[in-house]
């Protein structure tokens, strides 16, 4: 038996629960591949300050094997790191920082090579270019047992046509769809939540690209990385930092490996933790760790601060989703920062809301009602915008990333069911989505997102994190309700206003007929009439 | 039924005949001449016409203002007997939710007025139909067009002016008589004389034309007896009760119509008849049927004043005759539609609200929680209703209810 005991590297584990990172079926492989391609270039080329211009080309070779490059104007990857990056699982900048960003792990692109390289046994080809650099290809294949990289063929390129950026090119198993939770879907959701992106898309088969172009040109600024917030760390943790700390009185340690704590806050917590402002750190026995664990709790500790949060932004949040929906009403509603286990995050929300299909009614300042006959649709095949009586759409992002599936089992979908819509003027049945011709966005910055797997498809029901979504839905949706309310009474006012038009005519034939006006009497009477009335009717 | 059955009231009643029957005639109702009323009804469509036409003209919102038609806008006197039209009104002003309704009310008038010069009449769902041709003013339902008319009528009742008189007459006909009364209308297209002799009827009865005023009416009868249901009234005339009795029977058929109405008030009060009701002993027959006949209805207090019949008298059947002649066992139990009826009715009716022997009665009734009906006599055999009650009762119409 002990002999049969072996050590198994994290390529192997993986190799064997693909589904844990989102490859569960050739479908959802070609989403998550393209998804993992994207969130790099993004984050890489935010963290160079370029506007991001990313191209995303899906090429059908056979039935079910597809060839998928994603490339950036990102400032590119020096050739030690290339292989790294694209050829070993856990290899990452962002797995230890504080600080937000797309990826978190440092799986994500490799796993996607991993899933290529097992279905077609060919490695990914990746090209970048540094300002400096010159160009180089690099082809990369996994050693599953070693978890290390294997560089096929290094080549440089003379001529590629531009500065700066990287290019992901793989093969692999899949199956193309349209629809719902499409690679359509996701890149339509991702310039919405992305308003600084030019993203171009080329799908399997088509004659050209799909551009979604930037609303917006700026570069979202870059969050700053910080320390760890008291409320947010847990016993064995706290034990682990007294353990590995520099700092050589408890007063001390408190004060530089904690955010949000200046020496009287540290003080504070040390008496009530009774214990010595001057005690080693490393020398904090678990009852006491754990007395200064409950001291904490216990004192009342500002929010950590929200430099390190990159929220959209009401106006680009706005800007997405009028450039994406085709709708009559906008709105936005962003809470302040908050905290859950100590990490800083943030909610933001919006609702597009619009009658599809139905005329637009506009008063003018003098109060007259003018009807507009609405135009149909122009960007896209794939509408965000239901039917009225569809469910609302929910898009739901984490860190700008789209969140396509478990839509049921993520926090978001829980508070928006929670949240009693009829109140806002849709339609809603006990306990789940509302009904209406609406799309309501839900995004969470945060340094640290609580998926509820690696393959990131749903947020993690915090009560906090719930408690943030539900009051920025409530805010928003008063703003929707406020407009729906204002809406229907426009509509109720035209259609009466149509009545008087309708029937007005009518008192004139009366009148006519019993006193035996002329055909003008009757109408300068009808004009009088309808004159009077109208003044008479002022909108709110 | 056969002679030797004759009870010796009956005998009594026959040996009436020796004495000479003193015959009541009255001539056709002089409605102050007809031909003045159209007058009156022309005139006053042209007025309220020509006002709306004068407010619009100005720049401002014309208005029609018609009497509140509700129970709870009448005012009940024991002098007067019926009744009367309170003092609250309602104002119609033309803005957009009652733009239609003016339009129709408008159009409406104006078919009145082509009726009354043309001397044609519309019932209530000829009027309906007139309306079809209004393209977008028409009426969708038959109960909208019915709303409007009524608030015509009351427009024109401050004028004196009744629906019959704008020439919206009733789709039902009156009630059925029979009796020693002898009626004399006219034939419209040669204006030759008819004359009605209730008496010989057969086994069929008159009917009660929509419009009465133009009947003459003869009679030697001592009273008027108005019956609820068609089946009772059958049973009285198949055997000739009305001869025994010598009296007039009506059959109201449930809430009597206006032509009955008035035909009833006609006999009452221009041939001086005693009127008795016999119906239902429940809050329906009390307070529907009986003081309808009696004093009108709230809905259309601006003609009570034409169609009432005030001296009427409730003969039955009454609570306290469901114990007298032993109904108990013949009744059901009331059901909440009832009670809320009656207790309605003592809370709300000003009529039954100034009579404590009316008070008395339904408090009774409700206590006792049964209804009865005027079949429920049918338990002592098919005739004790003409045999025994009737004759019982009738010993004593001061015992009546108001």
């Amino acid at each position: 038996m002990a002999s049969a005991q072996k050590e198994i590297s994290i390529s192997e584990f993986f190799a064997k629960n693909r589904h844990l990172l989102g490859f569960d079926n050739p479908r959802k492989a070609l989403l998550t591949t393209i998804k993992e391609g994207v969130d790099n270039s993004l984050d890489a080329c935010e963290e160079g300050g370029i506007l991001p211009d990313i191209g995303i080309e899906i090429h059908q070779l056979e039935e079910d094997r597809f060839r998928v490059i994603v490339d950036d104007n990102g400032p590119g990857i020096v050739q030690e790191q290339m292989s790294k990056i694209f050829g070993k699982l856990l290899y990452g900048s962002k797995f230890h920082s504080r600080r937000q960003s797309r990826g978190q792990q440092g799986i994500g692109i490799s796993a996607a090579g991993l899933y290529g390289q097992m279905t077609t046994g060919k490695g990914v080809v990746i090209t970048s270019k540094t300002i400096k650099g010159k160009a180089i290809r690099l082809g990369v294949q996994l050693d599953f047992t070693k978890n290390k990289p294997l560089v096929t063929g290094e080549e440089e390129l003379g001529d590629w046509d531009r500065k700066h950026g990287t290019r992901f090119e793989v093969e692999l198993e899949a199956t193309y769809q349209r629809g719902l939770r499409s690679v359509d879907d996701y890149v339509k959701q991702t310039a919405v939540s992305n308003p600084h992106a030019t993203l171009r898309y080329l799908p399997p088969n088509a004659e050209e690209a799909r551009v979604y172009e930037r609303a917006s040109k700026e570069v979202p600024a870059q969050p700053a990385e910080i320390k760890p917030h008291p409320y947010g760390v847990e016993l064995g943790e706290l034990m682990k930092m007294l353990r590995d700390t520099n700092s050589r009185w408890l007063v001390g340690f408190l004060q530089e490996e904690f955010c949000r704590v200046g020496r009287k806050k540290a003080l504070e917590i040390i008496e009530l933790a009774k214990l010595g402002e001057k005690s080693y750190p490393t020398r904090i026995a678990r009852e006491e760790a754990d007395a200064l664990y409950r001291a904490i709790q216990k004192t009342k500790i500002s929010a950590p601060p929200t430099t390190c949060l990159s929220p959209i932004g009401e106006k680009r949040i706005l800007e997405g989703l009028q450039k994406e929906c085709d709708a009559d009403f906008f709105t936005v509603s962003t809470r302040p920062p908050a905290v859950y286990r100590g990490n800083p995050f943030q909610i933001e929300v919006g609702i597009a809301w619009g009658r599809p299909g139905s005329d637009r009614l506009d008063v003018d300042q003098e109060g007259r009602i003018t009807k507009t006959r609405k135009k149909r649709a122009k960007v896209d095949t794939e509408d965000l915008l239901g039917n009225a009586d569809e469910s609302v759409r929910v898009l739901r992002f984490a860190n700008r990333v789209p969140l396509l599936f478990q839509q049921s089992g993520c926090c978001f979908t829980k508070a928006v069911s929670a949240t009693s819509w009829r109140n806002y003027g849709l339609s809603q049945s006990k306990g789940s989505i509302p009904t209406g011709s609406a799309v309501i966005l839900i995004h969470m910055a945060s340094v640290w997102v609580p998926f509820t797997s690696e393959a990131k498809e749903a947020v993690a029901s915090y009560p906090e994190i719930q408690k943030e979504v539900k009051l920025a839905l409530q805010e928003a949706g008063r703003k929707l309700g406020a407009h729906i309310r204002r809406e229907k009474k426009v509509a109720s006012e035209f259609e009466k206003r149509s009545y008087i038009d309708q029937y007005l005519p009518h008192v004139g034939i009366g009148l006519q007929e019993i006193l035996g006006l002329t055909a003008r009497e009757r109408e300068e009477a009808v004009d009088n009439l309808k004159e009077t009335l109208e003044t008479n009717r002022k909108i709110g | 039924m056969s002679p030797a059955r004759k009870t010796p009231k009956k005998a009594t009643r026959k040996a009436a005949p020796k004495r000479r029957k003193r015959v009541r005639k009255a001539a056709p109702r002089d409605d102050g001449g007809k031909g003045n009323l159209k007058d009156v009804a022309l005139c006053g469509i042209q007025e309220v016409a020509a006002e709306v036409l004068e407010v619009a003209n100005k720049g401002a919102l014309p208005e029609m203002t018609m009497p509140q038609r509700s129970l709870a806008n009448v005012t009940y006197d024991r002098k007067t007997g019926y009744f009367e039209l309170g003092d609250h009104f309602k104002t119609r002003t033309l803005d957009v939710n009652s733009v239609k309704t003016f339009a129709q009310t408008l159009r409406l008038m104006s078919l009145a007025k082509e009726m009354v010069s043309g001397d044609d009449f519309a019932t209530k769902r000829e009027a309906y139909y007139v309306s079809k041709n209004w393209g977008e003013a028409r009426f969708g339902e038959q109960r909208e067009s019915d709303t409007v008319l009524d608030d015509i009528e009351g427009m024109f009742s401050i004028r004196d002016v009744t629906r019959e008189t704008l020439r919206f007459i009733p789709e039902e006909h009156g009630g059925s008589v029979v009796g020693p009364l002898t009626v004399i209308d006219r034939d419209p297209e040669t204006g030759e004389e008819i004359r009605s002799v209730c008496e010989s009827m057969g086994s069929g009865a008159y009917t009660v034309p929509s419009s009465v005023d133009h009947l003459g009416l003869e009679s030697t009868a001592d009273f008027v007896l108005a019956i609820e249901t068609g089946g009772m009234f059958q049973r009285l005339n198949h055997h000739r009760w009305w001869r025994t009795f010598n009296c007039i029977l009506v059959e109201t058929g449930g809430v009597p119509t206006r032509a009955t109405r008035r035909f009833v008030r006609r006999l009452s009060i221009d041939l001086k008849l005693p009127v008795y009701a016999f119906v239902d002993c429940d809050p329906y027959g009390i307070c529907n049927i009986y003081r309808t006949l009696k004093v009108g209805s709230g809905a259309a207090a601006h003609v009570n004043r034409r169609f009432c019949v005030p001296n009427a008298k409730y003969l039955g059947v009454t609570p306290q005759d469901i114990i007298d002649f032993d109904l108990e066992d013949a009744t059901h139990p009331l059901l909440p539609v009832d009670i809320k009826r009656a207790k309605d009715a003592l809370k709300n009716d000003p009529f039954f609200k100034a009579q404590p022997k009316w008070k008395k009665a339904i408090r009774q009734m409700l206590k006792m929680g049964v209804r009865a009906e005027q079949q429920a006599f049918a338990k002592w055999g098919l005739n004790f209703v003409l045999e025994e009650y009737l004759p019982a009762k009738l010993k004593n119409p001061r015992g009546f209810l108001p």
